[in-house]
């Protein structure tokens, strides 16, 4: 398997590096598939006999999985290259879904748990930060804007998979179409299957696409020392160990986990949440559940959009600029959500699209922030024990939003007034994090890898 | 934004890979496009 290793990968003189996009969206682009699961979510619970919670398990297992691998296998990744990374993870997603058709044919939930939950969440672990530190080494000059495009796949991957999904359920169930029609179990199955198949083809063509630059490439044009003119850009390089003990780390994972739990706050309610800020006095709802999945759909593309958008936008502002904008901007828009957002339908979406881009916006531009403050020496590494952000915030958003709605009453009975608790929780949260990338500066210089010991290798970037 | 690569201060010329190039954003390209086109039609009845 020595093709994979990152001495096979280096890119020949003159290689155009806009195709390291493309493959870093392939991964991407499958991995999304995470947010795609609501599409056979009841026809497992009814194939299985089981609850939604039980169902629901499946999900957070791969969720909790991505967060643990980014931050395990974060080192690993950085050392042994992006191919040989992503082709891993093209083994584990694939063979998630290849291990999870088989509990589903044979009626074992907990085979599902295995393969989707641990095997495929290793996979999307391994696959979200496979691509991020060779884009910043490929285009130092726009790391936000090379980021921003891999990651806003993750974002799209779900808009690929629904409708594609439900297509295969239509053609793979002979009793489809009927009115109230769930699909069956062995549609599921075959769906497990075909994706498997699709996505290893998608991903291994990313996997043989993608090239690391050689030692001391860099962009014609590409001056370095333009770079060191910000304040917070650093051309020093901190070890993914060191990055950890350094208030910088830390202090951004309180930005990005805010960023992220607000943001869930919306996502995870998104389409009750409207139906209930529009419920009249005799309990009938102003949006029908057509236009709320509608609504759903206009915030996957807030989401996805934000990610690209708004990070290309940083390598002009700044990261720390930008995630001022997210968490101060955001809180006032939370406020304006809560308190008046029941006003008009018009206002609500615009709101909620521009919050929930700001949300894809933060996972987007973080690579290149951490680039900022650590150097791109590890910074696949430090991208991944960052990510456990995001499995905090997985827990801590629906946990937050879920406890306090219960409180105030049940589904069907809400009403604006019922979610102002909740939104107003994540404005008080969204200044903490304001606060924390406030709070951001430089690394100190007993961080950084001291420079006479360091030399460029091909086995991963600084020695 | 140029390609050009820049390595040990010499200018190496860029291959010529405008094929390749076009395949792999199409490859991309049109399952994001499907996926957004899709999402687009169901938004449509949040404004019909």
């Amino acid at each position: 398997m020595g093709f994979l290793d990152r001495d096979h990968s280096i890119a020949p003189p003159g290689f155009n590096r806009w195709l390291v996009p493309p493959a870093a969206l392939a991964v991407h682009l499958c991995i999304g598939q995470a947010y795609a699961t609501s599409v056979y979510k009841t026809a497992l619970v009814k194939h299985f006999g089981a609850s939604l919670t039980e169902i629901g398990v499946i999900f957070s297992i791969a969720i909790v999985m991505l967060g643990l691998s980014a931050a395990v296998m974060g080192t690993w990744v950085d050392t042994n290259g992006p191919r040989k990374a992503m082709f891993t993870s093209a083994m584990f997603w694939a063979g998630g879904f290849l291990i999870g058709s088989l509990g589903i044919f044979s009626h074992q939930l907990w085979l599902v748990y295995l393969g989707y939950g641990v095997v495929g969440g290793i996979g999307l672990g391994i696959g979200y930060i496979s691509p991020v530190s060779t884009l910043i080494k490929w285009f130092p000059d726009r790391p936000g804007l090379a980021t921003g495009m891999a990651i806003m796949g993750f974002g799209g991957g779900a808009l690929i998979a629904s409708p594609v999904s439900q297509a295969l359920l239509r053609a793979y169930d002979p009793n489809s179409g009927g009115q109230g029609w769930v699909a069956s179990g062995d549609a599921v199955g075959k769906l497990f299957l075909t994706l498997a198949v699709v996505y290893l083809a998608y991903m291994l063509f990313g996997a043989f696409t993608v090239r690391v630059p050689a030692d001391g490439w860099r962009p014609a044009g590409f001056d370095p020392a333009k770079v060191k003119a910000a304040k917070l850009v650093t051309t020093e390089n901190v070890s993914a160990k060191n990055a950890i003990k350094t208030r910088q780390f830390w202090l951004v994972w309180v930005a990005l986990f805010c960023n992220v739990t607000a943001g869930i706050g919306i996502l995870e309610q998104a389409a009750p949440m409207i139906q209930d800020f529009f419920r009249q006095s005799d309990g009938k709802s102003l949006v029908s559940a057509g236009v709320a999945a509608g609504f759903v759909g206009l915030l996957s593309i807030g989401n996805m959009s934000g990610r690209f958008a708004w990070s290309a936008t940083s390598d002009v502002t700044g990261r720390k600029r930008i995630y001022m904008m997210y968490l101060g901007v955001g809180a006032v828009l939370y406020t304006v959500l809560a308190l008046a957002g029941s006003t008009a339908t018009a206002l609500y979406v615009v709101l909620a699209f521009i919050i929930i881009s700001f949300y894809g916006g933060g996972f987007a531009t973080v690579p290149a922030y951490l680039r900022d403050l650590f150097g791109t020496y590890q910074v696949g590494a430090i991208h991944g024990r960052l990510l456990t952000a995001w499995s905090a915030a997985g827990v801590a958003g629906p946990l937050i939003v879920n406890s306090i709605l219960d409180a105030q009453g049940k589904p069907g009975q809400l009403n604006a007034v019922s979610y102002q608790p909740a939104l107003l929780t994540m404005v008080g949260l969204l200044v903490v994090g304001f606060l924390a990338n406030l709070l951001v500066k430089p690394v100190d210089a007993r961080f950084h890898e001291r420079r006479p010991e360091r030399h460029e290798t091909s086995q991963g970037g600084l020695k | 934004m140029s390609s050009t690569a820049h390595t040990h201060g010499a200018h190496e010329p860029v291959r010529k890979s405008t094929g390749r190039l076009v395949v792999a954003w199409v490859l991309v390209g049109i399952p994001l496009a499907y996926g957004v086109f899709q999402t687009l039609t169901q938004v449509a009845a949040l404004f019909g």
